[in-house]
C-alpha cells in the first residue's frame, strides 16, 4: 500500500487537521453529508487516542477500489504503549473515559471494515475502510 | 430498506411543509409515527437530521447559506448520539441474552439441588427456599439413613447469586457422597469444612447447620458452623427456644473440631430453622426482630409445617415489598406423634 496523504499527530490541534483532510478526501470522493461526518469522527476518535495514549503518531489516508467500488482507507500508526487487550477495549461499555458510544467501538461502528494490530511496548496499527455505497 | 428510507424521507418532507404552513398537529402526530418507523429500523439522528436538511433544501430552494450551514453543524453534533444510541441497542440486546442464560443456569441449579422431603408417619414438614435473584445461595437437603434417621442439612453461602449457586453445588455433592449411615453431625460438617477450605478463594465462606433426627426418639442431635440458631418450639408452654452450638463457618480454616449439643421434642413440638434472609428481612430502615418471626409462625401453627412456611414467607415478601434482600429460607420440623 501507498498512502497518499499522512497527518502526523503531535499535538491536540492536529487532530483537527487529521479530520479536516479526511472529510475534504471523502467529500471529493462522493461521499454523503452524513458519511463524510462518520468518516470525520473516527479520525477524531484514532487521532485522540493516539495523542492520549502514544504521545504521537500518524494518520495515513487513501484512496483504494475494489472491483466497481470505491472507498477510503485510513490507517493510524503509532509506536506508544500498546493495547494488552483489543478485544476487551473493543467490548461495549469499556471505554476508559467512562462516555456512551466513541471510542474503538465506535470507530468500527462509523467504518465498514476495522482491523487492529498492536503489540505492547511496540505500539498499535489500526486500519479501517469506509466504503461508498 | 433503501425504499422504506426513501418513502418516510417522502413523508417527512410533506409533513414539514405541511407544518410550516399550518402548524398543525396533525402534523405533529404524523412525524411522532414517521420517528418511531426510524426508530425501528434504526435510522440514526444523524440520518434524520440530513433527511429534515435535503427536505428543507427541496421545499425552499434559496434558503439561507448561514441556516444551511447551521443544520449541517447540527448533524456534526448528532453523530455522537448515533454511535451512544447503538451501543445502548447492543448492551441491551447483550443484557437479553445474559438474563435467559441465567435463567436456564436457575433451573438448571434447581434440578441439581433438588433433595426430596422424607415422608416419615409422625412427621411434618415444610420447607421452602427463595432467592432474592434468580440464583439461589441457600440450600437445604434431606439425607435418608439406613437405620430411620434423618439427615438435616440447611447451607447459606455468604454473598448471593451467581457464585454462591455454583459454591452450593459443591455442599451438595459433597452430602450425596456420604455413607448412608448415621453419622455424627461434627464429623460431617468437619468433612465439609475441609472440602469448602480447599476447593474456593478465600473469600467464599458457608455458613451451615447439620443435625440428625431420630423419628422413634424425637431427639435432635445437631452442630452449627456459623449458622444462624434453630429455634425449638414448645407446644405445652407455647415458647420458642433458641438452640446452637459455636462454630466457626466453613471455608475459613483447614481444621476445625465442631460441637455437638441435642435436644428432645415431644408431640406437637416444633423444630425451626432458617437462614440470615429470614432473620434480616428488613421492614424499610428496621431489621425485624426475631420475635416477629415467631408471632408468624403462630398465627399460622393450626396449618401442616408446609403451609406454615409458605405462609410465613408470603408475610416478609409483603412486608418487603416482594424485593427480597438475600436469599430466603425456613424449614419447620413437627412431630405429630
Ligand atoms: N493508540 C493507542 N495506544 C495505546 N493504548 C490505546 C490506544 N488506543 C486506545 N488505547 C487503549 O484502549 C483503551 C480504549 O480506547 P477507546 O478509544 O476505545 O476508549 P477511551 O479512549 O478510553 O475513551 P473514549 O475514546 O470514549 O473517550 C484506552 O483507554 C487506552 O487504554
Ligand atoms: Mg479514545
Amino acid at each position: 500500500m501507498n498512502p497518499q496523504s499522512c497527518v502526523h499527530i503531535h499535538k491536540e490541534w492536529d487532530i483537527v487537521g487529521a479530520r479536516q483532510l479526511g472529510r475534504e478526501m471523502a467529500k471529493e470522493i462522493g461521499f454523503s453529508t452524513v458519511d463524510q461526518a462518520r468518516i470525520a469522527t473516527a479520525i477524531s476518535e484514532l487521532a485522540r487516542n493516539i495523542y492520549l495514549y502514544a504521545d504521537q503518531g500518524k494518520i495515513s489516508y487513501e484512496i483504494i477500489y475494489n472491483n466497481s467500488r470505491t472507498g477510503l482507507c485510513l490507517i493510524a500508526e503509532d509506536e506508544g504503549p500498546g493495547i494488552s487487550d483489543i478485544s476487551q477495549v473493543m467490548e461495549d461499555g469499556f471505554t476508559t473515559s467512562g462516555g456512551l458510544g466513541a471510542g474503538l467501538p465506535g470507530v468500527k461502528r462509523l467504518m465498514d471494515e476495522f482491523e487492529a494490530y498492536s503489540e505492547i511496548g511496540k505500539g498499535t496499527t489500526i486500519k479501517t475502510v469506509k466504503w461508498l455505497r | 430498506m433503501e425504499n422504506f428510507f426513501k418513502e418516510k424521507a417522502d413523508e417527512y418532507k410533506k409533513l414539514l411543509a405541511e407544518y410550516i404552513e399550518f402548524q398543525d398537529e396533525k402534523a405533529l402526530y404524523g412525524v411522532e409515527l414517521v420517528s418511531k418507523a426510524f426508530i425501528k429500523h434504526n435510522i440514526l439522528p444523524e440520518e434524520i437530521v440530513n433527511i429534515h436538511i435535503k427536505a428543507l433544501k427541496e421545499l425552499y430552494p434559496d434558503l439561507f447559506a448561514s441556516f444551511e450551514h447551521s443544520l449541517d453543524f447540527l448533524l456534526e453534533a448528532m453523530i455522537s448520539y448515533g454511535l451512544a444510541h447503538q451501543e445502548i441497542q447492543n448492551l441491551r440486546e447483550q443484557q437479553i441474552a445474559l438474563k435467559s442464560e441465567i435463567s436456564v443456569a436457575a433451573q438448571m441449579q434447581k434440578t441439581l439441588l433438588k433433595t426430596k422431603k422424607p415422608d416419615i408417619a409422625g412427621l411434618d414438614i415444610g420447607v421452602i427456599s427463595v432467592p432474592a435473584n434468580q440464583m439461589n445461595g441457600d440450600y437445604y437437603s434431606f439425607l435418608q439413613n439406613l437405620d430411620g434417621t434423618i439427615g438435616i442439612a440447611m447451607a447459606d453461602v455468604i454473598g448471593k447469586g451467581v457464585p454462591a449457586a455454583l459454591c452450593m453445588s459443591m455442599i451438595k455433592y459433597s452430602l450425596d457422597s456420604l455413607p448412608k449411615e448415621s453419622t455424627p453431625p461434627p464429623v460431617i460438617l468437619g468433612n465439609l469444612n475441609r472440602v469448602v477450605e480447599r476447593n474456593t478463594e478465600s473469600n467464599m465462606f458457608i455458613t451451615m447447620m447439620y443435625g440428625e433426627y431420630n423419628p422413634e426418639t424425637g431427639k435432635l442431635v445437631y452442630s452449627f458452623a456459623g449458622h444462624e440458631p434453630g429455634y425449638y418450639y414448645c407446644a405445652d408452654e407455647d415458647r420458642f427456644t433458641e438452640f446452637s452450638t459455636a462454630g466457626l463457618v466453613l471455608g475459613v480454616s483447614e481444621d476445625v473440631e465442631y460441637e455437638q449439643a441435642e435436644i428432645e421434642i415431644a408431640k406437637n413440638d416444633m423444630i425451626v430453622l432458617m437462614t440470615d434472609g429470614v432473620t434480616e428481612c428488613r421492614d424499610g430502615d428496621r431489621f425485624i426482630e426475631i420475635d416477629e418471626v415467631f408471632d408468624v409462625i403462630r398465627q399460622y401453627l393450626h396449618l401442616s409445617a408446609q403451609d406454615m412456611v409458605q405462609e410465613v414467607y408470603r408475610y416478609f415478601e409483603r412486608l418487603q415489598d416482594f424485593q427480597l434482600q438475600d436469599d430466603f429460607s425456613l424449614l419447620i420440623l413437627r412431630k405429630t406423634v
